[in-house]
């Protein structure tokens, strides 16, 4: 066994910071080699320098033993690189065959020699025993078939190295495990993995090595089995971290937020949500999980009100909400954090301070005749920035340059700051840090001791079941299962999730 | 007899309407919306009359795909390149093709709104079937751009769904991000999307002034640009389909013909017959079609 990969003294530096400082990594051929780390400890730019997205500023890279120079994607591929991306860059519309080809295709003339291409993917699939329907469309297919389309494409393009980023955080557990099988049997037949994550259970599980980052340095690499995710977690941040949250008994207080038979039609005339019931009562925490796309953004668009054709009764305080604005919505007590910062918490070129304010710029408190009064703004933001530990070069930086972490934390500041009833928090930790997450966590345990209703949406089992005193399971845009964390386990509810069985949803 | 007619009257009134519905369902495909094929149709229908005039049909239609193509161009390079909005992009083409063709036809005819006669393709009679008392009208005197205009359906439909060059065009118009990633040239593959769209509104042009009326008059395209877009979308982005809608389009403008010899209803209101069939049309299909994911929306590489 030779190495398959080695990294020496990688150096990239952008505006500012330097995103990798002299790494030097070394990848075994045929092993799965985890790289884990904080966000902004530098993994994806790593991976993007191994992918030919970026070129290193100082630093060597030798691949199965020769040194390359990785000057484009194409070039990565030449090396028998290949990156499996985060966001599936798949075509919905596209059958199976056709993303795998894409690109790539076998020709007889002008024309696309399906025939060859089909018995080249035949054999693939059989050798690498992975299940795929090539004629499927992909629109039709699960998230977990969909990944594995993409890994399919890097094998039919000839990878022997395979960078998976971050690839469980879109799956449900028992997704996670057949992906799992699949990269053991990958390993068998001789590919070198390289496992991208923040999941320490699952990086324990899958890797052979774990090599750790922290602000852009490799701390060091260690075996798997001779290291406790204590001792992991403990690299990534540099001091010793809190597994286990301190979770005070619930005290429930009087319902604050309640839905009743809500439906919703989607796009097309299908049912996006199928009559959610479900109450939320002040002091509590109530975790919704379910696979990406069974109504959980539907359902948050309909309680903070920006979808509004919906049938049945949503409540805030025993209020209807229906037919109000967001505006009076908000006004009732309801906080919302987004599920996409991006393009729903933030307006990304803006200033922190500005971002701050967003929504809250009509309050008296920042109010001077017509205009806003800049000054109190800017103490506001002062005051949230200290409150809650954001770090930033500014308030009048623009706010697309913070990391997601601190991006969030703008949102919860934000969002906290007027004393909400009820907080509908949908994927609140998506991307972030496990430092950042435990700051998540602490503030919705805090507002929860406060007594206000709060509703997490997440796609992270292990988020949900750690800070929630009762999980509904969602699934097909109805609430199929609830539980309390205490009488379920995780491959329980992954059961509801994929929708193996429905049990009617028993309302609290 | 007089159906034989009816629907051979329907074929040459559909002609102009599917060669550019034809060549919206390429660039549509590639992402690019093309609201400009009724400026693309004007310039072919003019510089038909140039290249029929001076040179003979074959020039006449190759003039007039160039000056399709050309301006196909433009909108290219403004929609693909410096994303402008495709709509607005579309609309100033419509308006340039209107004023251009008016001056140069004031130049080069020395009248402003229509050119001098000018003589179409020789057409050609069906062997055999022409014989047939009942269908002569529809096996006689067939124009070659009509007979290339019905090949090129199933030659699109190969092209779109079995050729490389139709599995990458569409791919971009579906999510350019990921076919750029697979190494794919977004650009190029939309350049000739909407370049081939140009060209085939150019024939569509030149098929009105050489086959059809036999010179160039201002404002001979009615609208059909934006009818072929209709067509189009009724024929839900597919060739076949297309084919199908432009018959539809193309029969109703036969039927307005014919219906205003001798009616009581105002000459005006059959007049109307294709536009409100386009209009009634769209709002009853609108909801049921899949347009390409990334149609209408530019891409821009930092953003995807």
């Amino acid at each position: 066994m030779g190495k398959a990969v080695e990294l020496k003294n990688i150096t990239k530096r952008f505006p500012g910071i330097v995103a990798n400082d002299r790494i030097n990594l070394e990848i075994q051929k045929g092993e799965i080699h985890a790289i884990v780390g904080e966000n902004g400890a530098g993994k994806s730019t790593l991976m993007k320098v191994l992918a030919g997205l970026y070129q290193p500023d100082e630093g060597e890279i030798f691949i199965f033993g020769k040194k390359e120079k990785i000057s484009s994607p194409n070039k990565a591929i030449e090396l028998k690189i290949g990156m499996v991306h985060q966001h599936f860059m798949l075509v919905d519309r596209f059958t199976v065959l056709e993303n795998i080809i894409l690109g790539a295709e076998k020709k007889k003339g002008f024309t696309i020699d399906e025939k060859t291409c089909r018995e080249t993917l035949k054999k693939l699939l059989e050798l690498y025993n992975f299940k795929l329907d090539l004629d499927a469309r992909l629109e039709d297919i699960s998230v977990g078939h969909a990944q594995r389309v993409e890994i399919m494409k890097v094998l039919y393009r000839g990878a022997d190295i395979l960078v998976l980023d971050e690839p469980t955080a879109v799956l449900a557990p028992q997704e996670v495990d057949e992906l799992f099988i699949n990269l053991r049997r990958l390993k068998e037949e001789g590919k070198t993995i390289i496992f991208i994550s923040h999941k320490l259970d699952e990086v324990l599980s899958i890797a052979d090595n774990i090599t750790v980052l922290r602000r852009g340095k490799a701390v060091g690499t260690v075996p798997a089995d001779s290291v406790t995710k204590e001792e992991l977690a403990r690299m990534m941040v540099g001091k010793p971290v809190l597994m286990k949250l301190n979770k005070t008994p619930a005290e429930k207080g009087e319902v604050k937020l309640s839905l009743r038979d809500v439906m919703m039609k989607g796009h097309g005339g299908r049912n996006v949500l199928n009559g959610v019931t479900l109450k939320v009562c002040g002091g509590e925490i109530y975790g919704i999980v379910g696979v990406e796309g069974n109504g959980q953004k539907e359902l948050a668009e309909a309680i903070i009100g920006l979808q509004q054709d919906y049938d049945g009764d949503i409540k805030v305080c025993g209020k209807p909400t229906k037919g109000l604005s967001i505006k009076q919505i908000r006004d009732m007590g309801v906080a919302f954090i987004p599920e996409d910062r991006h393009r729903q918490g933030l307006v990304l070129p803006m200033k922190v301070w500005e971002n701050s304010i967003l929504g809250l710029h009509r309050k008296e408190e920042f109010k001077k005749k017509t205009s806003i009064d800049i000054k109190k703004a800017e103490e506001f933001t002062s005051r949230n920035v200290k409150g809650f530990s954001i770090i930033i070069s500014s308030i009048h930086q623009a706010i697309e340059g913070l990391s997601g972490g601190n991006q969030q934390k703008v949102i919860l500041s934000r969002e906290l700051s007027q004393e909400p009833i009820v907080i509908l928090a949908a994927q609140p930790t998506r991307g972030l840090d496990i430092g950042a997450m435990e700051f998540v966590h602490q503030q919705l345990l805090e507002k929860r001791r406060e007594g206000k209703a709060v509703v997490l949406i997440s796609a992270d089992l292990e988020e949900v079941l750690s800070i929630s005193d009762r999980v509904g399971v969602i699934f097909d845009g109805e609430i199929v299962a609830e539980f309390t964390p205490e009488e379920t386990t995780l491959e329980d509810i992954g059961v509801y999730m994929l929708g193996a069985h429905k049990k009617a949803g028993e309302s609290a | 007899m007089l159906v034989a007619e009816l629907f051979a009257s329907s074929l040459r009134m559909a002609v102009p309407i599917l060669l550019t519905a034809i060549g919206a369902v390429y660039t549509e495909r590639s992402g690019i919306v093309n609201i400009g094929l009724e400026g693309m149709m004007i310039v072919g229908s003019f510089w038909a009359s140039v290249g029929a005039y001076f040179y003979g049909p074959i020039m006449g239609l190759i003039y007039a795909m160039m000056a399709g193509a050309f301006l196909a161009l433009i909108h290219s390079v403004a929609t693909v390149t410096f994303r402008v909005n495709q709509v607005v992009s579309g609309v100033a083409l419509n308006i340039l093709a209107y004023g251009s063709s008016r001056f140069l036809s004031l130049i080069i005819f020395n009248k402003a709104t229509t050119s001098h006669h000018v003589s179409g393709f020789k057409t050609v009679d069906i062997p055999g079937l022409s014989e047939i008392a009942f269908l002569q009208p529809l096996m006689t005197d067939i124009s070659p751009i009509l007979i290339m205009a019905l090949i090129l359906v199933p030659v699109s439909k190969y092209i779109i769904d079995k050729t490389v060059f139709g599995l990458r065009l569409r791919s971009v118009g579906e999510n350019p991000l990921a076919a750029d990633t697979l190494g794919i040239n977004v650009f190029a593959m939309r350049y000739a999307g909407v370049i081939i769209s140009g060209m085939l509104a150019g024939a569509a042009g030149a098929y009105l002034t050489m086959e059809h009326t036999g010179m160039y008059v201002e404002g001979m395209t009615q609208g059909k640009g934006y009818i072929a877009m209709a067509a189009m979308i009724f024929g839900n982005w597919t060739p076949t389909g297309t084919l199908w809608a432009s018959l539809l389009f193309g029969f109703a403008e036969a039927l307005s013909l014919r219906a205003g010899e001798g009616s009581i209803i105002p000459y005006q209101f059959i007049k109307m017959i294709p536009y409100v069939l386009t209009l009634a049309v769209l709002t009853g299909i609108v909801k049921k079609s899949t347009p390409p994911a990334a149609s209408g929306v530019p891409y821009d590489r930092s953003t995807g």
